[in-house]
């Protein structure tokens, strides 16, 4: 017990050394905390409500980012557009998080026909242009936004499958697993006393990296005209929105377009921070 | 014995069915079918004779075995499904759409692969240093901008700060019109280029950085091999397979966001095909549409194991 908070300790420790981790780290609470206002209604205006008379204002101390040609408030589209696009992405990874670690570290450890067949099968997924098979899913589903979290879901999977499987193949054939084996623990004990903390890590920063990922997914086929419906706001469909406005409205494409960056910014650098911090070997160099 | 390729080329067949299988079943899943996507809300007004008939004609009305069967027949026939909108089979669709995707695919590759090097190797050179930071900057920001907002970006800069917009035009082939197709060509295949380079420079940065350490290198400055010619001949040749690797991955993802950049820049290429597809529910057009996607896919996935024998003959298998 001891042990492990020193580990983590730790990997906090140098996780806050780094400067851009701990500035990707920022960024994404930023991100966070404005969605979580967005949830509890703290934006200065209703984000579907139109401001008749102040159509395509630019931004301004009683609109913050402006108003599009609805007169909609475009601060306030932008933060509910985010908590949105957080919520597409954090479900869609959850859900490729639990299925991927599950086959994966099964399929690792029992091997034989169960592995060569999750191997077989993810392979065939693994490489293949998300967006496409996510496509595709939408296509057969629909639009509500767990549609959207569903399909991501399903086409990152893989992807978590291999990260989960590559350790417990490593792991599996040491010493201390076959003694345990031996000692008679049953392999739920092996698998998470021995074999789940060696998986935690490259999960861990897989995670980050594939949310990121997915909220470029997720704005890119509401961009497409196949996520969130209008009028509700999407941080693509305000994009997709802003093409024949932006010449003269540059504020319509502008904010969206800077809060989605950031986002994906932050969490790769999170990524990489986690990955220096969490990986042992990485810490010397 | 085992002939060599014969296994290779049955995984890439068992890969392939298990990707008609999987799009055949998911596009099953639609609420609506072909019959609403084509006659819209005006199906409520048919008689049940009628939409009978029309099943029998779309051929909906048989079992999902025996539609995948008549799917994958017509696929290897090579006319890959009819398409009932335009009343033309796919074939004849993806004959005019598949060289334009292509064509997008390679000058983003290509873009993407030497903007990564340079810009990989500009940054390696000294880590840690400003340009080192300004390298791994743009590796960053390559990969958080998203292409639609690129694309949008030059879209809205050149057409109203410029008044150029190439792509208001009609489509010019290469062989119609090589100047008007390069400029059409030109902003799409940069927005897929950096969508490469990013992930391009940051494996050819790390994997440069772990090369430089080795001891051939330090043997090849100490033997007065020129600066350059160690840098490109051992450190850029030793780190280049995980480079290529990244690439082979990469090219997938650019068929993906070739979907979005030829909706912003009106080409019309598979991106487009399959998008329009989707619209309007033409279940032939987007399986088959997706399923020259992944053979392309497949192939390029072959390409990369033989450049890999290229480029270190130490594999053999």
């Amino acid at each position: 017990m001891k042990n492990k908070e020193i580990k983590t300790k730790g990997a906090i420790h140098y996780y806050l050394q780094s400067t851009s981790g701990v500035v990707g780290a920022v960024l994404v609470l930023i991100m966070v905390i404005v969605s979580i206002c967005s949830i509890f209604g703290i934006t200065p205006y209703d984000p579907v409500e139109q401001h008749i008379d102040n159509i395509l204002q630019g931004p301004s101390a009683h609109f913050w980012f402006g108003t599009d040609d609805f007169g909609r408030d475009v601060f306030s589209r932008t933060l509910e557009g985010m908590r949105r696009s957080l919520t597409v992405s954090i479900t869609a990874v959850s859900l490729a998080t639990i299925l991927g670690v599950t086959f994966g570290v099964l399929a690792g450890y029992a091997g034989k026909w169960f592995d060569q067949l999750v191997t077989r099968v993810s392979d065939v997924f693994f490489a293949f242009p998300a967006i496409l098979l996510a496509l595709a899913i939408v296509a057969s589903l629909g639009n509500a936004w767990y549609d959207t979290a569903l399909a991501i879901g399903v086409v990152y999977t893989p992807i978590f499958i291999r990260v989960a499987r590559g350790p417990v193949l490593t792991v599996k054939e040491m010493d201390y697993i076959k003694i345990s084996r031996v000692l008679g623990f049953s392999s739920f004990r092996i698998l998470r006393k021995h074999i789940f903390p060696n998986v935690f890590a490259p999960i861990v920063v897989q995670i980050a990296l594939s949310l990121s990922w997915a909220i470029l997914t997720e704005s890119g086929l509401s961009f497409l005209g196949l996520g969130t419906q209008p009028p509700t706001p999407s941080l693509g469909l305000m994009v997709s929105d802003a093409q024949p406005l932006a010449a003269f409205a540059w504020w319509t494409l502008v904010f969206p377009s800077l809060f989605i960056t950031i986002v994906v910014v932050g969490l790769n650098l999170v990524g990489d921070g986690l990955r220096d911090a969490l990986d042992p070997a990485r810490r010397s160099s | 014995m085992k002939i060599p390729g014969v296994s290779r080329t049955l995984s890439v067949l068992a890969t392939l069915f298990g990707i008609s299988i999987f799009v055949f079943l998911v596009l099953r899943v639609i609420p609506g079918d072909s019959i609403t996507g084509a006659f819209g809300i005006e199906t409520g007004a048919l008689t049940p004779g009628q939409i009978a008939e029309l099943r029998v004609y779309y051929g909906i009305d048989q079992s999902l075995l025996l539609q995948y069967i008549s799917w994958i027949h017509s696929f290897l026939s090579g006319k890959l499904g009819f398409a009932y909108s335009t009343g033309v089979s796919v074939a004849t669709l993806t004959k005019s759409s598949l060289p334009v995707t292509i064509e997008l695919a390679i000058i983003g590759t290509v873009l993407g692969v030497v903007l990564g090097i340079a810009i990989g190797m500009f940054s390696a050179k000294k880590p840690g240093s400003s340009r080192d930071f300004a390298g791994q900057l743009f590796g960053l920001l390559a990969l958080a901008i998203p292409g639609f907002v690129l694309s949008t970006g030059i879209v809205t800069v050149m057409a109203n700060k410029f008044h150029y917009f190439p792509n208001g035009y009609e489509y010019m082939t290469p062989w119609e019109n090589p100047w008007m197709n390069f400029q059409q060509m030109m902003f799409p295949g940069l927005v897929l280029g950096i969508a490469v380079a990013a992930p391009v420079m940051r494996t050819t940065r790390s994997a440069l950085l772990e090369t430089v350490d080795k001891d051939f290198v330090r043997t090849a400055h100490g033997k007065g091999v020129p600066n350059n010619k160690v840098q490109f001949r051992h450190v850029l040749r030793n780190s280049l397979i995980p480079i290529v690797t990244m690439t082979g991955i990469q090219f997938g993802y650019l068929l993906g966001g070739a979907v979005i950049v030829e909706k912003i820049f009106a080409l019309p290429g598979m991106g487009r095909q399959i998008l329009d597809a989707i619209m309007k529910r033409e279940y032939a057009t987007v399986q088959s549409s997706i399923m020259v996607f992944a053979i392309m896919f497949v192939l390029i996935n072959v390409a990369t194991d033989v450049i890999y024998r290229k480029i270190d003959p130490r594999i053999k298998k």
